[in-house]
């Protein structure tokens, strides 16, 4: 075992690994993710706690998975390149080490600019830092926990023993692209890898064949990400302007008809489409799982944890495995 | 070459409208290419500080002057005297020439007229693009030409983010995402597998973040100072 994390554990017993993600409030509300945690707990093998989304200020991933740990959800700290040097980035990472905290996803992190979406001011105007890209960041947790090194080269008497991970857009620009990126991150030394939202099964497949050609699947765990539809709105929204999501137009049609058979009633149709939103993720969870080299799914139910459970049972994936 | 703005009238005058005696003093090199601060734009500048002087009922005198270059002591020495008659100046040329004056103005201050921009090309008149971030090691030989520092929104070295949207960065889309352009450049020179190999995390001590930066050239310097102590000498060139 490279960590001998949860998440770890379940991969190496060749069981279907499921993740899922916990936001931390804007505030510095720890009740909030006391009461996140509790409601996936038991539902997934870790979550991923969210490190600053869209580049929006919330409560540091590494101390909200410090307290997601403390109250029996495994965490996987994801950390970006956008906000830390190379300095901030390893010390806070011996940090969470410290704390017992096992699983890191590398990410580049959401631009500053989308931090002024919607309604929230958000710190467009803030300095980014980007000292590393994700495949070198992968790369320094690597050198730090095999080679007992620090990027510098200075020694670590003690190495934090992290299980990485890194994500992957299967279908963004350039798509034929995509497969040597994934082999970068995995030559990085990525052990895991979650990919961006899968609606279009028939172009993930693709991708992963080429993947399987290049034994990729072999030498890292791919969790195919499924991003949980709330509303044909959100369909249609993901589809036109999140990069490297494509939504297939039979599953914005199922939506939409989910939402007229409510009539005017706008509760109803909320209610019809989350239910509509549900049985699209449970089937995309068995398409993608059915995909030859995935070994598992990443579950984003965006600010709505609570779906989880009600997901992972019809899915057939509870309970979750367990080890002494 | 060096890309440079106008700042706005009110940000101008804000700056200037507690001195009597103002030199607007333009650039003709790089900032004139950009039509932002060459002898043209600064006589247009001194005109509408005067006009805002007169609007609020200021009395200033406000004229303005240019030299080729503001970086180099031979273009400017000549007109200095004429520089230090005024009470500011306000330079049109770009960080560099403002900075280089304010070494050399004594107890006359100099305010920017201009906010310098960007290393850029001239795509088409009026239309300046960023392509270099003056970095300090150079690495486009492995990425077909084209800069990740300077054109891409994340500096990343490794490849594209998975923000690439339909050939456009994340940030805006109207920024082409210069990985995109990277990959089918290198498509087309047949060195696509290039891409392949990990670049190790950079080291930034060649680029701002090492402090400012100097070049010396030993072996000019040396003739100079030759040169300047024949001649002090008496002596002949060698």
């Amino acid at each position: 075992m490279k960590s001998g994390s949860n998440l770890e554990k379940v991969i190496a017993s060749g069981k279907p690994a499921v993740t899922a993600e916990l936001g931390p409030p804007m505030s510095a509300d720890a009740h909030e993710v006391v009461k996140k945690a509790g409601i996936l707990k038991g539902f997934c093998d870790a979550a991923n706690i969210t490190d600053c989304q869209t580049a929006v200020v919330r409560i540091s991933s590494i101390a909200a998975a410090a307290l997601a740990f403390q109250n029996g959800l495994e965490p996987v700290v994801q950390m970006t390149c956008r906000d830390r040097n190379r300095i901030a980035i390893q010390a806070d990472l011996l940090g969470a080490a410290a704390l017992g905290l096992k699983n890191c996803l590398c990410l580049a992190g959401d631009h500053q600019k989308f931090s002024a979406a919607g309604k929230l001011k958000g710190h467009p105007g803030a300095k980014n830092v980007y000292d590393l890209d994700t495949c070198q960041l992968v790369g320094v947790l690597k050198k730090m926990r095999d080679e007992g090194k620090q990027e510098g080269g200075d020694a670590l008497e003690v190495a934090p023993r992290f299980f990485i991970g890194a994500s992957w857009t299967p279908m963004a620009d350039p798509v034929d692209f995509r497969p040597i990126n994934l082999m970068k991150k995995v030559n990085a030394g990525a052990d895991f890898i979650q990919t961006q939202g899968i609606y279009d099964i028939e172009g993930f497949r693709s991708q992963m064949e080429k993947i399987r050609n290049m034994g990729l699947h072999e030498r890292t765990a791919i969790l195919g990400g499924i991003i949980v539809p709330k509303s044909a709105m959100m369909l249609k929204y993901m589809d036109s302007s999140v990069a490297g999501v494509s939504v297939p137009k039979s599953l914005i049609d199922r939506m939409n008809k989910a939402k007229e058979a409510a009539g005017e009633d706008k509760k109803k149709a909320r209610e019809l489409q989350e239910q509509e939103g549900i049985r699209i993720t449970v089937e995309l969870i068995h398409q993608v799982l059915e995909t030859p080299g995935v070994k598992g799914v990443h579950i984003q139910a965006i600010e709505w944890e609570s779906a989880i459970e009600g997901i992972v049972k019809a899915a057939g994936l509870y309970p979750r495995p367990t080890f002494d | 070459m060096i890309m440079g703005s106008q700042k706005p009238i009110d940000e101008i005058w804000a700056m200037v409208k507690d001195f009597n005696r103002v030199l607007v003093f333009g650039c003709n090199t790089c900032v004139a290419v950009c039509h932002a601060g060459g002898e043209k734009e600064a006589e247009t500048i001194a005109s509408l500080v005067r006009m805002r002087a007169q609007q609020e009922g200021r009395t200033m005198e406000v004229k303005h002057l240019g030299v080729m270059r503001h970086c180099e002591p031979e273009y400017f020495e000549p007109v200095m005297d004429e520089v230090k008659k005024y009470d500011l100046i306000l330079s049109t040329a770009c960080g560099v020439g403002v900075n280089f004056l304010s070494d050399r103005t004594g107890t006359i201050p100099v305010f920017p007229g201009i906010n310098t921009s960007f290393f850029g090309s001239v795509e088409a008149p009026g239309f300046f693009k960023e392509l270099c971030a003056g970095c300090g090691n150079c690495i486009v030989h492995l990425t077909g030409g084209l800069c990740p520092i300077a054109r891409c929104s994340k500096t990343l070295m490794n490849g594209p983010c998975g923000g690439t949207n339909k050939g456009k960065c994340e940030v805006s889309n109207e920024i082409d995402c210069i990985w995109y352009l990277i990959v089918e450049r290198m498509k087309k020179l047949g060195t696509l597998e290039k891409l392949s190999e990990i670049q190790p995390p950079r080291n930034w001590a060649t680029s701002r973040d090492g402090g400012p930066r100097r070049i010396s050239l030993e072996h000019l310097r040396e003739y100079e100072e030759k040169e300047e102590k024949a001649q002090a000498t008496g002596g002949k060139k060698q």
